[in-house]
């Protein structure tokens, strides 16, 4: 099958790279360009394991075509580590309210509590929950999960107080 | 020398056992650099992927490849002719059957391996598979296994005349094996007996493991060493080598068997699959390196089913409610090979722990193991070798009994219960459990739900329920479980002959730091983190500094991997062993340095010191550095050990749920209002990690009795083999859990652990199955099969005439 070309800006990279028009933008990340924090759980839309930021929006990598990615910015796990190294908030709060188990699940589940907190700073546990549920998980029972992110809410509003 | 920490501080810096350290693992995990299967990319690699059949029995009357090969990127096809001359086209089970590689002239379920193709990229590879054409002629099918002992039709063609199999006489031609356990004669004379005999036929359906990472490997061959590397989602890597070394004929040091990261096991990752012997193979036929990754649907389809046991019950007792026999018959449903996970001497797993927390005088179980046209698999999901299946029957049974007396069952719970003084106690079907506190254990869970308050707010519910105040029940679901894990003692456990030990290796590097390694694996449980902590109060070096590796089978010593909850049971009993010879030796060393007999130091959390002189002392680094740089006559130079743990028992972890449930008449929909688990798992390691086991496994336990399940239709077709389909609870749906604990050490391990993660699922299914019997119980509902979804909790209402 014939390649394209296609460019897309990653955690702040311009990268680009040969694709098949019918290539999937998991399948991009994951095998040309090693961006393996994103994961393969279903590739039909239902678990979340591949979800990425894509121009400011939660979407699952498996149902994206690279082709409608072009040129677009993406967002992934990798992406959420502080510039030092060091683990971004949601990050630091997974490990330390023990969100994670087999970890999985985990690059999908911080890249949408991620969005999620973009888009409302103070979410009720309901609000998490609800915002959460594309995103599956079978070793947690989600409970720490919860609390993981609800903890990063409060830790990154304290951090934006700080700073005003 | 003086020390200004105090005991108690030096204690906590090691992070031992009972801290709540955090987890090692996840500095990787939250950052996206953990590493799975299919994150692993080798120079050349190429992808396989199978052809499967649509149809559940049938002939495979041709197989035309060449359209495929002429698939741009399609490298090679392998069908069960490729696979013949090496003997390869069948491989055996861990069930003492053998199981069809690629079809051998015949398919027996629905998505069954038929021809694995070879190419470039994934995407080319699944091109192939849409161009190799097969023709079938279909075959009757069977999908329920009281019909197959009655057909004429034979599934298993290559079996026909054989009345014998790897488990005793065969009755039928689609019968696999009889098993019985107990009193047979004793049992029917008791029921006969009796006061009071309730009977009931309770039905477990199949469902699925169903980790988020389904199962996959990568096979490299190196033509010029002759060295096979094979990653892969196992579960058992040392089995694995040794079974790939049996039937491939490499011998086993020229193969290297890892895993690495695994995104969740729960049993899937056990067995031995179609996969990693064609990727296998492939390796060898192209000289490249193959990988192979199922997708969900395949997953859900044809690799590991759990459950499908139809248990047809019969419980004794007096009047007053005493239990005095219990009779089990089951029928297993196997599918088209038997492929169970379970220890050669168990065809049906631990299915005789049934008697569960009674003391139940006299018992019987038969199970029939038969063939369908189903999937194979019967792996124990997040489960001890069908622990689950056995948990769910008797506390099933206990609820009917109660009915049947007009009793309260959690009264008929506790005058049944073993009592404390009588462990370790013999059970009538043959385990003895070495320990336990149930009494106790039940009243702090009624106490903690405050159960008589709830038991009058349903009463009330039910009075304004029959005055059309409401339409919602509520449904109080109890259970009392009791768990045998730590599989297991080589003289009666052991999978295809390799005796069911583990075992741990440790190092200590001259600066006081080290590196363990064990003969199990994680896939999620977090052993970096736990395990570290074993050695670190064992030996009193820092958690921080001790280094944990599993899975490289040319590394780490040789174990049985991770399953039935058997890690901290038999590996951790492996780490307390070989880290306590460390300790010896550091005695010595410690001696020596201290200028006084070995008898005259003694252990202080972190250090050896002399007897009634406690300033005079040699710290476990200080000793770690002398073990490499002093001559100490006779005494070998370094510091490791090695233990090889055979366990003299199974433990017998054990809980007590309490589970209440709002249910709609109207909508057949519920909310679980609260969740209580009490888990007694001995020896608490790390209490953080035992919480995240038990809400993870009361997940699984909630999604398996209120929707999930395996389901076919008539023809054999799969409905259930997508995420659409297969329930898996989101966020949203799941219940929080409170959790609580109770210590009863295990007696004969060494550090009393007993082990944890599979106590929830064994526990919660059945407390949620309660919950929903107990809503309708005084509408006169007895038993009625999970899973409990929305649709068949609507039609119990209708069916009691709760609609009109
Ligand atoms: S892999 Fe994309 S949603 Fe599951
Ligand atoms: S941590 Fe294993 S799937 Fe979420």
């Amino acid at each position: 099958m014939s390649k394209m070309h296609v460019k897309l800006n990653v955690n702040g990279q311009e990268v680009e790279g040969l694709a098949e028009p019918r290539t999937l933008l998991i399948h991009f990340l994951r095998e040309n360009l090693n961006i393996t924090g994103p994961h393969i759980g279903c590739e039909t839309s239902h678990c979340g394991a591949c979800t990425v930021d894509l121009n400011g929006k939660s979407v699952k990598s498996c149902t994206v075509f690279v082709a409608q990615a072009n040129g677009s910015d993406v967002t992934t796990v990798e992406g959420l580590t502080n510039d030092d190294g060091s683990l971004g908030v949601i990050q630091e709060m997974f490990r330390e309210h023990h969100g994670l188990q087999c970890g999985f699940c985990t690059p999908g589940m911080i890249t949408r509590a991620h969005r999620l907190l973009q888009e409302n700073p103070n979410p009720t546990e309901e609000e998490v929950r609800f915002g959460m549920a594309g995103n599956l998980c079978r070793c947690t029972g989600y409970q720490n999960i919860v609390k993981a992110i609800l903890a990063s809410a409060d830790m990154m509003n304290a951090q934006k107080e700080a700073a005003e | 020398m003086k020390d200004e920490l105090t005991q108690d501080q030096r204690s906590a810096n090691l992070k031992g056992m009972g801290s709540s350290r955090k987890r090692v693992e996840d500095v990787r995990f939250t950052q996206g650099k953990g590493r799975y299967v299919d994150d692993i990319k080798l120079d050349g690699m190429l992808f396989g992927d199978f052809v499967r059949s649509p149809y559940a029995h049938a002939r495979v009357t041709s197989i035309n490849t060449e359209a495929a090969m002429a698939i741009p990127g399609v490298v090679a096809v392998l069908t069960a002719k490729d696979l013949e001359p090496l003997g390869l086209h069948w491989m055996p089970t861990l069930a003492g059957d053998k199981q069809m590689v690629l079809a051998d002239g015949k398919v027996l379920f629905q998505g069954q391996e038929v021809a694995y193709v070879i190419a470039n990229d994934r995407y080319a590879a699944a091109d192939g598979v849409e161009a190799v054409e097969v023709e079938y002629e279909e075959l009757p099918v069977i999908v329920n296994p009281f019909e197959a002992l009655k057909s004429n039709v034979v599934l298993r063609e290559d079996l026909e005349g054989q009345t014998e199999g790897a488990h005793g006489p065969r009755k039928h031609h689609n019968h696999i094996f009889t098993w019985e356990q107990g009193d047979k004669e004793g049992t029917e004379k008791v029921l006969e007996e009796a006061d009071v005999v309730a009977e009931e036929m309770v039905y477990y359906h199949r469902t699925h493991p169903c980790p988020l990472e389904t199962c996959g490997c990568v096979a490299s061959m190196d033509k010029v060493t002759g060295k096979l590397t094979l990653y892969g989602t196992f579960q058992a890597p040392h089995a694995i080598r040794t079974v790939v070394s049996l039937i491939s004929g490499i011998a086993e040091h020229n193969i290297r068997v890892v895993s690495p990261d695994i995104g969740g096991g729960f049993g899937n990752k056990v067995g031995a699959y179609a996969g990693y012997v064609c990727s296998v193979v492939a390796s060898i036929v192209t000289g490249k390196p193959v990988k192979w990754v199922e997708d969900r649907m395949e997953n859900l389809m044809t690799t590991a089913f759990a459950r499908d046991y139809w248990m047809q019950g019969k419980i004794a007792a007096t009047k007053e409610g005493k239990i005095t026999g219990l009779w089990c018959h089951t029928t297993a449903d196997h599918g088209g090979f038997d492929a169970c996970a379970d220890p050669t001497k168990f065809p049906a797993g631990f299915m005789n722990i049934c008697t569960g927390s009674y003391d139940i005088p006299t018992a019987y179980l038969a199970v029939d193991g038969v063939y369908t046209n189903k999937a194979p698999g019967g792996v124990s999901y997040r489960c001890s070798f069908r622990v689950t299946e056995a948990a769910y029957f008797i506390e099933r049974m206990i609820e009917v009994l109660a009915i049947e007396l007009n009793m309260d069952a959690a009264e008929l719970r506790r005058i049944n219960f073993i009592k404390s003084d009588q462990f370790p106690y013999q059970s009538a079907l043959g385990w003895e459990y070495d320990s336990g506190d149930y009494h106790r254990a039940w009243d702090q869970a009624l106490n903690a739900v405050g159960y008589k308050e709830l038991r009058e707010e349903q009463a009330q519910r039910i009075e304004d329920f029959k005055a059309g105040k409401t339409r919602k029940l509520i449904g109080i679901g109890l259970t009392h479980f009791t768990e045998i894990v730590g599989a297991g003692p080589v003289k009666n456990c052991d999978i295809l002959g390799l005796g069911m030990f583990d075992s741990c290796e440790i190092r200590i590097h001259p600066t006081g730091s080290a590196i363990a390694r064990l003969g199990t694996i994680s896939q999620g449980q977090g052993h970096a983190t736990t395990f570290a902590q074993i050695i670190a109060s064992e030996i009193g070096l820092p958690a921080d500094d001790i280094t944990l590796e599993e899975g490289d089978t040319d590394t780490a010593p040789y174990g049985l991997g991770t399953y039935g909850s058997r890690s901290t049971p038999v590996a951790g009993a492996a780490t307390a062993m070989a880290a306590r010879k460390i300790r010896a030796k550091a005695q010595m060393i410690a001696a020596y340095l201290l200028e006084v007999h070995d008898d005259d130091v003694e252990w202080d959390v972190d250090r050896f010191s002399v007897k009634g002189a406690p300033e005079r002392f040699k710290t476990m680094k200080e000793i770690a550095f002398a073990a490499y740089n002093q001559a100490i006559p006779g005494l070998e130079p370094g510091l490791e050990a090695v233990s090889y743990y055979d366990p003299p028992n199974m433990t017998y972890p054990f809980g007590a749920y309490i589970c209440v449930m709002e249910i709609d008449v109207d909508t057949g929909e519920h909310e679980i209002r609260s969740f209580y688990a009490l888990d007694d798992c001995g020896t608490r390691i790390n209490p953080m990690i035992i919480d995240g086991q038990v809400h993870g496994g009361c997940t699984e336990g909630y999604a398996i009795a209120m929707g999930q399940e395996i389901a076919y239709d008539e023809m054999g077709n799969c409905k259930s083999a997508t995420l659409m389909d297969f329930f898996l609870p989101t966020a949203w749906e799941t219940p929080t859990y409170t959790t609580d604990f109770a210590v009863t050490p295990s007696p004969h391990h060494p550090i009393g652990a007993k082990g944890v993660g599979e106590s929830p699922n064994v526990g919660s299914v059945p407390c949620f199955s309660n919950a929903v019997h107990d809503a309708f119980r005084p509408f006169g509902l007895v038993q009625s099969h999970m899973p409990h979804d929305h649709w068949r909790i609507w039609k119990i209402a209708k069916d009691l005439g709760l609609h009109s």
